[in-house]
């Protein structure tokens, strides 16, 4: 299968700082590639490297094939590759049909006389988001009122709409109960079984591993390779990111205090 | 893997689609409060001041101009405040375009309609320049607006003196006559109509048999127009999206590609030149310029503003609710000379409204931002 977008040896620097070094992933259509890193592994400098924010220094970014340089955001957002930020880019004084067109509004009429087709936005709106199963209640209700779980579906099935090929989730899980997670996580599945390559951001072990296909390692601004599901297991997972070894040694220290502390 | 999707389609089959009352709706609008204040104030009168000629068609067209001149800028104050930012420049613009209108009809013999053209060019002039100061410095638009309150008034001033050696501009009046735009200022609409009402006894004449209140007048009607266009332009198009996103969340909006420093620049314009239809509407009436028109005028717009429901913070509010806002102001602003209380206290009155108006609008945003 061909893949949607492709990294090779990427690579960015700031000044002296090396924030990422030689970092190769590929997303291919209808896959979820979680990308899993401590703080300060260079995830959201490969993020903003991805979406067009940043240029990198070394490596080429090939999109369906070709080569292609992002200069901006927007560039990144035409080849439709879409980013939902940790802030969403929703307001929440705002319906959740003003949310979902802000800044790409349907229009009827016109000339001078073109107006916001709220009607039209609105079926869309509450049959984009019942697809997903989220079935708003109303959908001028303010996006304030909605839960955690709710928006970032709002945010996700937005950038679909407006036709995402490949979506970049930053951290869509990390400020939500277990509940909310799942509800979010089961959406991210199935918008890639529509056929959208999907680059999964996160932290969270536990999140990550139950939908990706494949996983990609950054520790230290360097990737510690991609593994495919079959050949990784959770634990071995698990440990990789976190840095095992750390996690070793924190387990002999604490048993250190008990002994001590009994002494 | 396939997740089973509710259907939404039958809605009346949701559980949780609760029969919202009208009034529940009515209840999370902006400018509720706004209406609610209007008729209490309109009780209020209508007890104290029922018999006093207030409610005459004299009576009603003096409050209604009063809260006409100041809707004007309000409704332009309260679609700045919904894109998130302030203008404190307003009132010393209306002085300054009350002298770009007269200096040049007056001292450079231009025609009228020249220098009503003058003053607005100079007025979207003004506005750019408080947007542009605003959007590229990144300062918050109260110190922006504020300098440029003193510059504007400083200006009108010191030109005035410069040009014509005092603070008034007098002897506009004879130039309305024939200018093939003044009228749009300072006409008096439907005189037919309160001539026949005259005629049938129906409002208070003249000693020469004409009415008493010739007309509804110019102010009016821009207010009125103004509140529609603003509100037509908030609710119904595309730019008004824009406005409520801009003062939502300026960083959420300019990522999903809002141009959020053309909306809120062309706001800025917005209120410079409400300000200049406001000093046209007063120049032409009283015939003469002076360099202290609109003094504090920026304030009582936003009082106006706030009390029809616009939040301080930016993205949310209503047109409608500024023009009421207004509307209350000059009711009671006219309304207490009425009244047998001494006019000193409407100022009190008028801090009073405020304060409750801004506890209330906190309650609204709750409830529309958190109501499960």
């Amino acid at each position: 299968m061909e893949n949607l977008i492709e990294f090779n040896n990427i690579s960015k620097f700031f000044g002296s700082v090396i924030a990422l070094k030689d970092v190769t992933m590929h997303v291919k259509k209808g896959q979820i590639m979680c990308l899993l890193g401590d703080n300060g592994a260079g995830k959201s400098t490969l993020i903003k490297t991805l979406s067009g924010v940043h240029k990198p220094n070394e490596g080429e970014i090939i999109v369906e094939g070709k080569k292609t340089v992002f200069d901006s955001p927007r560039d990144a957002l035409d080849m439709g590759i879409a980013t939902v930020y940790q802030d969403l880019a929703l307001v929440s004084l705002m319906s959740v049909t003003r949310n979902f067109f802000m800044g790409r509004e349907p229009m009827k009429g016109f000339g001078p006389f073109k107006t916001f087709d709220v009607k039209k936005a609105n079926s869309i709106a509450s049959e984009r988001m019942g697809q997903i199963g989220i079935d708003i209640r109303d959908p001028s209700q303010a996006v304030g009122t909605m839960s955690g779980g709710e928006r970032q579906c709002l945010a996700i099935s937005r950038a679909i709409y407006f036709g995402a090929k490949v979506l970049i989730l930053d951290e869509p899980t990390s400020a939500l109960g277990v509940h909310q997670a799942s509800v979010v996580l089961k959406y991210i599945v199935k918008a890639a079984s529509l056929g959208l390559g999907v680059i999964l951001i996160t932290h969270n072990v536990h999140h990550a591993y139950p939908v990706g296909n494949s996983f990609t390692i950054l520790n230290r601004g360097k990737s510690m390779g991609t593994f495919d599901k079959k050949d990784l297991s959770r634990e071995k997972l698990l440990s990789m990111m976190a840095g095992g070894e750390e996690l070793d040694k924190l387990e002999v220290e604490l048993k250190e205090i008990d002994r001590a502390s009994k002494n | 893997m396939s997740i089973k999707s509710k259907s939404i389609q039958d809605k009346s089959k949701d559980e949780r689609l609760r029969k919202v009352s009208n009034l529940k709706v009515l209840l999370n609008r902006p400018e509720l409060g706004a209406l609610g204040g209007s008729i209490l104030v309109f009780i209020f009168f209508g007890i104290v001041a029922g018999d006093t000629g207030m409610f005459s068609a004299y009576g009603t067209i003096n409050f209604l101009e009063v809260s006409a001149n100041l809707g004007i800028i309000a409704v332009a104050a309260a679609l700045l405040m919904i894109g998130g930012e302030f203008d404190l420049s307003v009132g010393s613009m209306i002085g300054f375009a009350g002298i770009c209108i007269a200096i040049p009809a007056i001292y450079w013999g231009w025609p009228l309609w020249s220098s009503i053209l003058f003053a607005f060019s100079m007025a979207v002039l003004v506005g750019y320049a408080n947007g542009i100061l605003v959007v590229r410095t990144g300062l918050p638009s109260f110190i922006v607006t504020l300098a440029m309150l003193f510059i504007l008034r400083g200006a009108t001033l010191a030109l005035t003196r410069l040009i014509t050696g005092r603070t008034q501009v007098p002897g506009l009046r004879v130039l309305i006559e024939n200018d093939p735009i003044a009228w749009i200022f300072s006409a008096d609409a439907f005189k037919g109509v309160f001539t026949w009402l005259g005629s049938l006894g129906l409002i208070s004449l003249r000693q020469d048999g004409t009415p008493l209140a010739t007309g509804v007048p110019a102010s009016v009607l821009w207010w009125i127009g103004m509140t529609i266009f603003a509100t037509w332009l908030l609710m119904k198009t595309r730019y008004g999206n824009w406005i409520f996103a801009s003062g939502g969340d300026k960083l959420g909006a300019r990522n999903v590609g809002v141009p959020v420093g053309r909306v809120k620049i062309s706001l800025f314009i917005g209120t410079a030149v409400a300000a200049t239809i406001y000093a046209c509407v007063q120049v032409l009436d009283a015939g003469s310029a002076d360099t202290m028109r609109g003094f504090l005028k920026e304030l009582e717009a936003i009082v106006a503003a706030v009390v029809g429901g616009c939040l301080l913070t930016g993205g949310y509010g209503s047109a409608i609710g500024a023009a009421f806002g207004a509307l209350i102001f000059g009711t009671v602003s006219m309304g207490i000379y009425y009244t047998d209380v001494d006019t000193d206290w409407f100022k009190v009155f008028l801090g009073g409204m405020m304060l409750i108006a801004v506890i209330f609008n906190n309650f609204i945003r709750r409830r529309v931002t958190e109501n499960k």
